[in-house]
This record gives structure tokens, C-alpha cells and sequence, in this order.
């Protein structure tokens, strides 16, 4: 497609450059006010990191990161976990009903709402005391599908005639796939567990309506709800770039990871 | 994989089922559920107050996705043309807004479109000197807030077949006398279908089941099927009806989905007929 003229090109770059532009600006003038003295879009007057200062003497904001972090680490170990061996199972038998895909698919595309009173009233009904528990039973719900598709797609050009030959020359089940599946899948796998974290870290709704009443199993992004419902505060751009950079690096190197093993 | 299994069963399947009885069944005086059998629900959902905010979450799902494409598909078709090595890169940033925090890029809309925002700061740097414009809390602005939100997928979506494009294909269209424009709506449109079918069930799913974007940039009294559902559960008690609303956004759900299996189908006969041709 090398002989495009000038003007085609150049109306190619334009449309790209336009929407750079449309998606970064939002993103660079939050991140840009966030070191704004004043903390106001109106008026810049000067440098400084007095924002995330007064984060970090936020107890709110603190016990909500603290709970995320209990619930994305405890739900993506579980659906990590749950996720792989899903996914090893499906793969390895090659024919399976369509129930199973859409079981297995649904996760991902029910909309979260739904999920959320679903869950809700599953669990009232069943007079669950909610909390961070009833949040990590559910986020393990979606985390896991992720999970599964990730280690999935890896497993598509998975040879498993070795780990026929692995039995054959005696090894154990849990062997087979400690010295041979798990090896080959660990690069898909740990980027199944990053994408879980992040999706984890991030959701909101769910965890919205599975939390329970009281402040107890406030998790980050219904504390940051709360703060951008209640208006702007130069504290929430602050909070809002770190919750960002950490995100953004967590897919980044899920991403990468998924490059190198399909580069190979 | 038999725990995954349980687990998707008992922590989705079973209360889904549990949604979809729910609607069946009346609400209490008090705001409890009386089991006793009804369809009720499902005629309040007819009812021209609530079918009126179906047709309008339609209608907004429905501008964005369309808006989403356009741009989405122009972006796409501008990262496939770029050179080989810079489209991974392109492609990378165009993708990486979408990993950040749906709330924190909604956010950022409200710090643009506020009255003493961004955008009334650059008026009046202009020389505006009128009241600043109202443009938060208005239907535009939950459009803006959706577009933004999953454009990057549409541009993922599209640039796949985009990328596997044959250039040969194009080049025998022009050589064979077709103007730039027949050959990109006869060749490169139909060939790219799947993508834009994948790219816009996305954004149409996403969006009219959307609660946060409407709340946060629509304002507390803007209501779309998401803030609906909300409000049954959690501020009108009505637990039934807000089950009802559920499931008919599932049914909406199924059905667009079904539409772009069939669009796919299609696409895929009409892509057989192009290559065919192309070798012939």
C-alpha cells in the first residue's frame, strides 16, 4: 500500500493525530492538574505534589486501597488458579458442547449491572452478611473467565502429544504438568493473573452491590465514586494518576509477556 | 475444571435464574416480594414512562456506537496504512487509555466539560465573555463519555481485518477501473465487516446497559436502563421490576448478538466471492 500520494497521507496522519489528541487530553490535563498548586482547572499556579501528600493522609481513601488490594489479590489468586486448570480441561478435549462455551464466554459479556443485582439478591436471599468475601466470590466470577481465555489461546498451539509422552514414560499426573504443561503456560498464565488484577482493582459496580451496607468493605473505585459524585477535588486527579500509572504498567507488562511468548 | 465449573454455576448461573424469577413475582406492600405469580412486570416495562427510557438508551447506545465506528474504523484504516513498524506502536497507545480506570476517564470528562472546565477556559481565552456553555449533564455529554470509553476497542476490533487485508485486492479493483471510493465501499468495506460487527456490538452492549457514564456525566435525574435497574434495587425497592428491566437488557443483549452472527455469516460468504474473484 506504498503508493498512496501525498495527500492521502498526509489526511491519514491528520485523522490519527486527531484522535491522539481525542483520547489523551482528557487523561493528560487530569494528570497535569494533579501537580497543580492551586488544583483548579482555571488557573496554573505552579508545581507541586501537595495532592498526593494530603492522599496519603487520607484514612478513607487509604482502608478503600487497602481492601482493593486484599480483594484483587485473593480473587485473582483463586481465579488464576480456578482459570488455568478450566482452561487445560476444555483444551484438552477437543470436542465440547456449545453450553459449555457460552458458560464459560457469559462472564465476560453480561452486562455488570445485571451480574451485580444478580449477585445481590443471591446473596440477601441466602442472608449472606456481606462484605470483602461476598465482593471476591464475585469478581472471581469474571476474573476467572479472563483467566480461561488468556491460558486458552496459549493452548491452541500447545502440542500435547508431550505430555502423552511424559505419562508414557511414567511420570505422574501432578508431574506432567509441573515439569511440562505448566512451564509452556507460564507466561500466558501470569499474564491472565495481571489482566484479573487489574479488572479486579478497577471494577466497580459489582463490587458496588455485593459490598454490603456500612464503610467497612469500601474498595477504591467506590471510594473514587463517591468523590467525583460529590465534585471535583484536586485530591481525586492525584489519586486518579497514581490509580492509572499502576493499571496502565500492570497490562503493559501482561501484554508484553503475551508478545514474548508468541514471539518465540 | 470441575471447581470453575461449580463456581460459574452457583455464582452465575444460579443467580441469574434467580433474576429471572424474580421478575415473575409481585412486589410486597412494604417493598418485600409476595411469590405469587405475575407478569406484570414485564407489561410496566411497556408502559410508555419506562419504554420511553428504553427508546432513549437505544437511541444513546445507538449515536455512540455509530460515532465510535466512524472514528474508531478511520483510525483503524490510517494505523493499517501507517508504516509496518510504527503499527504496533500506534496501535499500543490508541489501546492503552481504554486499561486505565473506566471512572477516572469518565472523570476527566467532567473536568472538560465543567462550567468553569477546560473547554469554557480556552472560550474565554478566545475572547468569549458570555456565560460558560452548559455542556455537562446533557445527553451529549453522556454520548461523549460513552465514545470516549470504548473507542480504543473499535479500533482494535477494526484494524484486525484491516491488517490481514490482500493489498493485491485493492490494486485489481483500481486496475480494473474503480475509483478510490467504489473500491474501498465494494472491496475494503465488505471485506472489514466482521470488525465493525465485533467493534459495535461492543459498544452498543456496553452502552445501553451502561449506569456509570449516565450518572456521572448525565447528571442525578438522567436516567438510562442501567440507572433503572439501580434504582429498583437499590433506592426504590422494587426488586421484581428492577429483575424485569434485567432481563429485558439480557434479551436486547442476545439479540444483538445474534444480529452480528449473522452479519459475520454474511460478511465471510461475501469474502469467499472477493478472494475467489481476486485469484480468478
Amino acid at each position: 500500500m506504498a503508493e498512496r500520494s501525498p495527500a492521502t497521507r498526509r489526511t491519514l496522519w491528520l485523522v490519527l493525530s486527531l484522535v491522539f489528541a481525542f483520547l489523551y487530553i482528557p487523561i493528560a490535563v487530569l494528570v497535569a492538574l494533579s501537580f497543580n498548586e492551586g488544583g483548579l482547572p482555571t488557573a496554573w499556579s505552579g508545581f507541586s505534589l501537595k495532592w498526593y501528600v494530603s492522599l496519603a493522609g487520607n484514612s478513607a481513601i487509604l482502608s478503600a486501597a487497602l481492601n482493593t488490594l486484599i480483594v484483587a489479590l485473593v480473587s485473582t489468586a483463586i481465579a488464576t488458579l480456578l482459570g488455568t486448570l478450566l482452561a487445560i480441561g476444555v483444551e484438552m478435549r477437543r470436542h465440547h458442547g456449545k453450553g459449555l462455551e457460552a458458560l464459560i464466554f457469559a462472564p465476560m459479556i453480561i452486562p455488570d449491572i445485571v451480574l451485580a443485582i444478580a449477585l445481590l439478591s443471591f446473596f440477601s436471599m441466602l442472608n449472606l452478611t456481606m462484605g470483602l468475601h461476598t465482593i471476591i466470590l464475585a469478581h472471581v466470577v469474571f476474573n476467572l473467565a479472563f483467566v480461561c481465555s488468556v491460558v486458552r489461546a496459549r493452548l491452541k498451539s500447545f502440542d500435547w502429544s508431550i505430555v502423552e509422552a511424559s505419562t508414557d514414560l511414567g511420570a505422574s499426573a501432578v508431574t506432567t504438568f509441573r515439569r511440562v504443561t505448566l512451564p509452556v503456560i507460564l507466561p500466558a498464565v501470569i499474564a491472565g493473573a495481571l489482566l484479573a488484577f487489574t479488572l479486579s482493582v478497577d471494577e466497580f459496580i459489582i463490587a458496588f452491590f455485593t459490598a454490603g451496607a456500612g464503610r467497612a468493605s469500601t474498595t477504591l473505585p467506590m471510594q473514587i465514586y463517591a468523590m467525583i459524585r460529590f465534585g471535583i477535588t484536586p485530591e481525586i486527579n492525584a489519586l486518579a494518576t497514581i490509580v492509572m500509572a499502576v493499571s496502565i504498567t500492570a497490562l503493559t507488562l501482561s501484554q508484553q509477556l503475551n508478545r514474548g511468548m508468541t514471539g518465540q | 475444571m470441575a471447581p470453575a465449573l461449580v463456581w460459574l454455576t452457583a455464582l452465575m448461573v444460579v443467580p441469574c435464574a434467580l433474576v429471572l424469577a424474580l421478575a415473575f413475582f409481585r412486589r410486597g406492600i412494604y417493598g418485600g416480594i409476595e411469590y405469587t405469580f405475575t407478569l406484570e412486570n414485564f407489561g410496566l416495562v411497556f408502559d410508555p414512562l419506562y419504554a420511553g427510557i428504553f427508546l432513549k438508551s437505544a437511541r444513546i447506545a445507538g449515536t455512540a456506537t455509530l460515532i465510535a465506528v466512524v472514528i474508531g474504523y478511520a483510525a483503524a484504516y490510517a494505523i493499517s496504512a501507517a508504516p509496518c513498524r510504527l503499527q504496533p506502536v500506534l496501535l499500543f497507545f490508541a489501546v492503552l487509555p481504554f486499561w486505565s480506570n473506566y471512572l477516572i476517564r469518565t472523570y476527566a470528562w467532567i473536568v472538560l466539560l465543567n462550567r468553569e472546565g477546560l473547554i469554557t477556559q480556552l472560550l474565554r481565552w478566545f475572547g468569549y465573555t458570555g456565560e460558560p456553555p452548559s455542556m455537562l449533564y446533557t445527553e451529549g455529554a453522556v454520548i461523549a463519555g460513552l465514545v470516549y470509553n470504548y473507542l480504543p476497542f473499535v479500533i482494535l476490533a477494526c484494524y484486525a481485518p484491516l491488517s490481514r487485508l490482500n493489498p493485491e485486492l485493492a490494486e485489481a479493483s483500481r486496475d480494473l477501473g474503480a475509483s478510490a471510493i467504489t473500491t474501498f465501499r465494494r472491496v475494503i468495506l465488505p471485506l472489514t465487516v466482521p470488525g465493525i460487527a465485533a467493534g459495535a456490538v461492543f459498544v452498543f452492549v456496553l452502552s445501553i446497559g451502561n449506569f456509570v457514564t449516565p450518572a456521572l456525566l448525565g447528571g442525578g435525574r438522567f436516567q438510562m436502563i442501567g440507572n433503572l435497574v439501580y434504582d429498583q434495587f437499590l433506592t426504590a425497592n422494587d426488586w421484581p421490576f428492577g429483575a424485569a428491566l434485567a432481563m429485558m437488557l439480557i434479551a436486547i443483549m442476545l439479540l444483538v448478538l445474534m444480529a452480528q452472527a449473522l452479519a459475520a455469516d454474511r460478511a465471510s460468504g461475501r469474502a469467499i466471492e472477493a478472494s475467489g474473484g481476486a485469484d480468478g
